[in-house]
């Protein structure tokens, strides 16, 4: 299934990018499977997916646990703990 | 119950007026501004910029003054949140809330902040005289807003 997925803070400047859309294998359904695969992308990616990092993670706005479950068209969003106010 | 995230800055007294004015019913108005210091961990801060997940920024911070209307007798709120480079004194997060007494506003208003800094989709990078940096999430925010759970 195709998701669209985005960084932000550090993370985007980490992997010099804000937006994707990645078609995902078929036995990639979580979160935390989607965190997984990307950590197999290089030294950066397993830096920041390696589970090592407090990272966020949201699916069409809503903020997620890494056992949320994924489907087609989903957009998909990595962050750090947030800092506002 | 109003949102608004943006770059331009905000005038506090006129949306402390609006607010007031806006229902006869209205006996107490509370608000909170947060402005950007001088100095942070030691360092001078020249500029900090603030980044947002526009949507999910928005939904988030009117999930949270649901969240407060559903808990405490509250007329009407107000969150204005500014993003892109601000620099110190600048105003940075304004949270207004009337009611018919003051305790509700007062805890709506405490509770909406507390929300906002764990829950709302904001990042800060600082650039001080020692160079760029983000902000890291603090343990006492997290304690700020586990206490509002029942």
């Amino acid at each position: 299934m195709n998701i669209k997925v985005l960084y932000f803070a550090r993370i985007k400047e980490a992997v010099n990018y804000s937006t994707e859309e990645i078609t995902l294998p078929n036995d990639i359904v979580t979160i935390m499977a989607l965190k997984s695969y990307l950590a197999q992308r290089g030294e950066v990616w397993a830096n920041l997916f390696n589970g090592k990092q407090l990272i966020r993670a949201a699916i069409n706005h809503e903020l997620v646990a890494d056992v949320a479950e994924l489907k087609a068209g989903d957009e998909v969003a990595f962050f750090p703990p947030v800092t506002g106010g | 119950m109003t949102v608004r995230v943006q770059k331009e800055d905000f005038d506090m007294a006129a949306e402390l007026t609006t607010m007031r004015l806006s229902e006869k019913s209205v006996g107490a108005v509370v608000s909170f501004v947060g402005q950007v210091r001088d100095m942070n961990d030691g360092d001078l801060i020249n500029t900090l910029t603030l980044e947002h997940y526009p949507g999910m920024t928005e939904k988030t911070l009117q999930a949270i003054e649901n969240e407060a209307k559903a808990r405490w007798s509250i007329i009407n709120s107000l969150i204005v949140h500014r993003v892109g480079t601000l620099k110190p004194q600048d105003q940075v997060v304004l949270v207004v809330v009337s009611s018919a007494h003051r305790r509700d506003a007062f805890s709506a208003c405490e509770f909406i902040m507390d929300f906002l800094k764990t829950q709302a989709p904001f990042w800060k990078k600082e650039a001080t005289s020692k160079g760029e940096r983000w902000l890291e999430a603090k343990l006492s925010d997290d304690a700020a807003h586990a206490r509002w759970k029942q």
